[in-house]
């Protein structure tokens, strides 16, 4: 572990130098809000950023991803042979990413590199990337990330943490991934070790202070599954939803998908989209039967898997990092952090 | 337009006390700043959730569908358009709902409002013409007529077309003198630039389908999007896919939409959804002397033929 | 680790209809890289998923039994899109398997036990590999006695009738095979629904007694009584699961019942683990 001081005067020098061997992602604001997307040769990312609408996930996980290929054209040798897409993985940087969404990446990794299986796809997009964070000194008023085990400094996932302090950053190198990144860019201003960790200490108190917004999720883990499943409270909750995506698309934790083959001419894809469990087709059956057609169940089970499934599953606390988007974007206003209070204080009455 | 909410809770109350409905449905205090969620009031207990004000960006004439017994509706003017075009539609019976019409004064642009601040906002109040809204860093008074949503500011339906009660004045309705200002700058520019702009407003668009399942007129049990056998649309994010989606569903939405805006207050991305049907609400008015949901005795344009339908793309 | 997406090609080997009113066919499969047989080693009572380049894939319990080599088989029923597309293709066309996906029946569990197999309409397949399994005489003596209630709809409806009535005839099995009706003078097995022939054919439960159900929801639900009435316990009632999928590896999160991903974590489970899921199946 070390520290380098950053000028923010070489800032954008440094990274450009990176450019040689990353290509790289970033925060990037337009008329219609902040997004993670990849830096053009001449866009810098936007440090002062607050929240992107979307979270970095996409940079693993596209949206619509080509996983095989197959050339249906009977005249050639290997003709409906599936291959693996040529998708390229060559080292990607993420800069300013939140803490948050760095250890969401790590949640959604138990998913997608297990002892059976391992998605490729997804590895690989992960091994090649380096995760540069950028600490929220305001969190903002949505921002409940110290309540699910997470904060505003917190390190997990990342390999590099900037702390903003105006007119430069203080990085803190936490793993070999972060230090070849910032040997590529060149950043070698070591700052004094003790010095520096004290005063992560302190952002890192301070901007814990700031935190607004608190849940309570401490009781989740001894609720008993079935009991919270048939609880009554799911039809208020439900009431208001209208079963569009927004809140899975815009969650870094969430990593449901669907497969789907197309073909042009003679040449077929089968790629990945995202799918989201709010979808009334998501578990309909060919012959029609859907075990979860009714929207108070798509409902419950969204907030069953975040909160008490994966909880159960992996011990690894629940399935949210507290970014708050999809409080922020549900156009009808249902808030996790209300549902997870119901559910931590529900009772069964016999 | 926020102080009618005594008289939406009084009329509420009323109706659930008597037993007249079996639920009200109406919008909730949101958990964020400027937001409301719709809500559905079983008992006259409940009656204090109900709020009204200029936050209430969605139609509530979306979640009337498909619910037993009698269901009592908070409708502004574009709601209670809705209400009668579902009835038109055969989908809910006029016995089976009971209107508590709200005259409005219009609901504000959230996404014109936030961009004024440059951090998160924390809180919003509005007392009559005045909105005063906070942010982490500072407060700043706006006027409403300054941050009306775009649809708001071109209304000539603020007052509910039917309704069972009224729960405040009628208010003086907009007479413009061109109606669709939006369309005629789209219209004027050439056809790269025009393909420019449709382009440009999707490119965004993350396919979460919050405009479709907030707009009222969707409400078919299979969206063309999702059907599978034969497959019309893919899934992906593909352009012309996402292009696909949005251009057809304008085109169900032809001649039956009210500009309520729902689409846009949904939209996660601050997609300006309405471009899409606004050009096709102008041609019926131009083609058919048609508004949308105006008249339960009459079905709209593209569903009936007359002899007098306008023929002259016919060479 | 190899790619779980990418799929061993396949040769369609041979095609039987395999009821009469052509809506399940039986296909035969051969792998086209020496050497994917071998990784393809799987147990009785997976599935697999078949995978058609520009169609799409489909989650399909594996009918043939581990011990029969060269080949793989399953019967499809034509439900969707890419089953119909299935249903259309010729001996000779190329495409690929997935798999083997999920667990399978507790055949260590079983050694020394009593086991009665249920089986209800075309959801026999897992349970004909099953079979063929047991009566192998490698493995026959690994069990006790085996008593097999199967029925369909008529006689034309039941799967791999040929196979059913050499067993019958056989003394190390005890074939109930049952109809709902049927208008042919000759049946001469029983005729009634599966529950009902349980209740009066099945053995009683003990604890060397296990039973494997597999059919569809309805049939499930109304044999479960019988079978509690017959005494087995939930942990002795094992049952196959179907739900929607898609990656069949338990990643893209769409057949999960509570925290259960019916294609890693089943779709074998017992009807005790069963009661402790939500019911949404």
């Amino acid at each position: 572990m070390k520290f380098i001081t950053i000028d923010k005067k070489d800032w954008t020098q440094g990274i450009d130098k990176s450019r040689k061997t990353y290509q790289l992602f970033g925060p990037v604001t337009d008329e219609n809000g902040c997004k993670i997307k990849e830096l053009d040769a001449d866009v810098a990312p936007d440090m002062d950023y607050h929240e992107s609408v979307m979270s970095a996930k996409s940079v693993l996980f596209p949206q619509s991803e080509t996983i095989l290929t197959t050339s249906l054209n009977e005249a050639v040798d290997d003709h409906h042979i599936m291959k693996r897409a040529e998708n390229t993985y060559t080292p990607r940087a993420i800069l300013g990413i939140r803490p948050y969404d760095a250890k969401a990446i790590l949640l959604v990794k138990l998913n997608f590199d297990t002892d059976d299986y391992r998605d490729p796809y997804w590895c690989d997009a992960y091994e090649a990337t380096t995760l540069v964070g950028l600490g929220i000194t305001k969190p903002g008023p949505f921002d409940f990330s110290t309540s699910v085990g997470c904060g505003p400094f917190c390190e997990e996932g990342l390999d590099i943490l900037l702390a903003d302090l105006d007119d430069h950053y203080l990085a803190k190198v936490l793993t070999p991934k972060g230090e070849a990144y910032a040997a590529a860019c060149g950043f070698d201003a070591a700052a004094d070790d003790k010095e520096s960790q004290a005063l992560f200490d302190i952002l890192q108190l301070e901007a814990e202070k700031n935190i607004t917004s608190r849940v309570e999720t401490d009781k989740l883990k001894d609720k008993v599954l079935l009991d919270l499943h048939e609880a009554p409270f799911w039809d208020d909750i439900a009431f208001a939803c209208i079963n569009c995506g927004t809140c899975t698309y815009v969650c870094p934790t969430c990593w449901c998908f669907d497969i789907q083959d197309e073909v042009k001419q003679k040449q077929s894809s089968r790629f990945r989209n995202w799918d989201t469990c709010m979808s009334p087709l998501f578990t309909r059956h060919a012959t029609g039967h859907n075990p979860r057609g009714a929207k108070v169940q798509r409902v419950r089970q969204r907030f069953m898997h975040k909160l008490k499934y994966f909880l159960d599953k992996y011990d690894q606390g629940i399935m949210c990092v507290g970014c708050g988007r999809c409080v922020k974007s549900c156009p009808v206003n249902i808030d996790i952090r209300q549902v997870a209070h119901t559910m931590n204080t529900f009772e069964k009455k016999d | 337009m926020d102080t009618c909410i005594k008289k939406i809770r009084e009329l509420a109350a009323d109706l659930l006390d008597k037993g007249e409905v079996e639920r009200v449905i109406g919008f909730a205090k949101g958990t964020i700043p400027m937001a409301t969620s719709p809500i559905a009031i079983g008992s006259k207990q409940e009656i204090e959730k109900l709020v009204f004000n200029s936050t209430c960006g969605l139609n509530l004439a979306n979640f009337a569908r498909n619910l037993k017994g009698k269901t009592a509706i908070i409708a502004k003017g574009c709601d209670s358009r809705n209400i009668v075009t579902h009835i038109v539609e055969n989908q809910i019976k006029r016995d089976q709902i009971y209107i508590i019409g709200v005259p409005c004064t219009g609901m504000v642009d959230k996404f014109k409002i936030a961009s004024r601040f440059k951090d998160e906002i924390t809180q919003f109040e509005e007392a009559g013409d005045t909105l005063t809204v906070s942010s982490l860093s500072e407060t700043k008074e706006l006027k409403k007529q300054d941050y009306l949503r775009e649809n708001c500011s071109l209304c000539t339906h603020r007052n509910p077309v039917l309704y069972d009660v009224l729960a405040a004045e009628l208010v003086e309705e907009q007479v413009l003198e061109n109606p669709f200002p939006d369309v005629d700058r789209i219209e004027a520019l050439d056809p790269d630039a025009k393909w420019q702009h449709f382009s440009d407003l999707t490119k965004n668009c993350i396919r979460c389908y919050a405009c479709r399942n907030a707009c009222p007129l969707c409400y078919c049990p299979t969206c063309f999007v999702d059907e599978a056998g034969p497959q019309w649309v893919g899934k992906g994010q593909n352009k012309t896919d996402v292009d696909t989606f949005h251009f057809l569903r304008a085109y169900h939405c032809a001649g039956r939409c009210t500009d309520c805006g729902a689409c846009v207050e949904a939209c996660p991305m601050g997609i300006n959804v309405r471009d899409f049907t606004r050009k096709l609400n102008k041609d019926a008015l131009e083609l058919f002397g048609w508004e949308a949901g105006l008249d339960i005795t009459k079905r709209p344009p593209l569903d009936t033929y007359s002899p007098d339908d306008p023929n002259d793309f016919i060479k | 680790m190899e790619n779980p997406y990418l799929p061993y090609p396949v040769r369609i080997d041979d095609i039987q209809i395999a009821t009469e009113d052509k809506s399940l066919k039986t296909f035969k499969f051969v792998f086209l890289n020496e050497g994917d047989e071998e990784k393809f080693a799987y147990h009785a009572g997976q599935f697999a998923e078949l995978s058609i380049p520009g169609v799409g894939e489909i989650p399909i319990g594996i009918a043939s039994s581990p011990v029969e080599k060269g080949f793989v088989k399953f019967t499809v029923f034509r439900a969707g899109v890419v089953t119909s597309h299935l249903h259309n293709m010729k001996i000779g066309d190329i495409m690929g398997i997935r798999g083997p996906l999920g667990n399978w029946y507790p055949w260590d569990k079983l050694e020394n036990k009593n086991v009665v197999i249920i089986g209800g309409g075309f959801a026999f397949t897992t349970l004909r590999s099953s079979i063929v399994y047991m009566l192998d005489p490698a493995n026959r003596s690994k069990f006790k006695n085996i008593d097999v209630v199967y029925g369909a709809r008529s006689p034309g409806m039941l799967l791999y009738r040929e196979e059913l009535f050499e067993w019958e005839r056989r003394d190390d099995i005890n074939m109930h095979i049952t109809v709902d009706g049927t208008d042919d003078p000759d049946w001469k097995y029983h005729t009634g629904f599966v529950p009902q022939v349980v209740e009066q054919n099945a053995p009683k439960a003990d604890e060397d007694t296990y039973a494997i159900i597999c059919g569809p929801p309805i049939m499930i639900k109304f044999t479960q009584p019988s079978l509690t009435q017959l005494g087995y316990k939930p942990h002795q009632i094992i049952m196959s699961l179907e739900n929607r999928m898609k990656c069949g590896i338990g990643m893209c999160g769409r057949c999960n019942i509570g925290k259960e991903l019916v294609c890693k974590d089943g779709p074998v489970f017992t009807l005790d683990q069963i009661n402790q899921t939500p019911k949404e199946y």
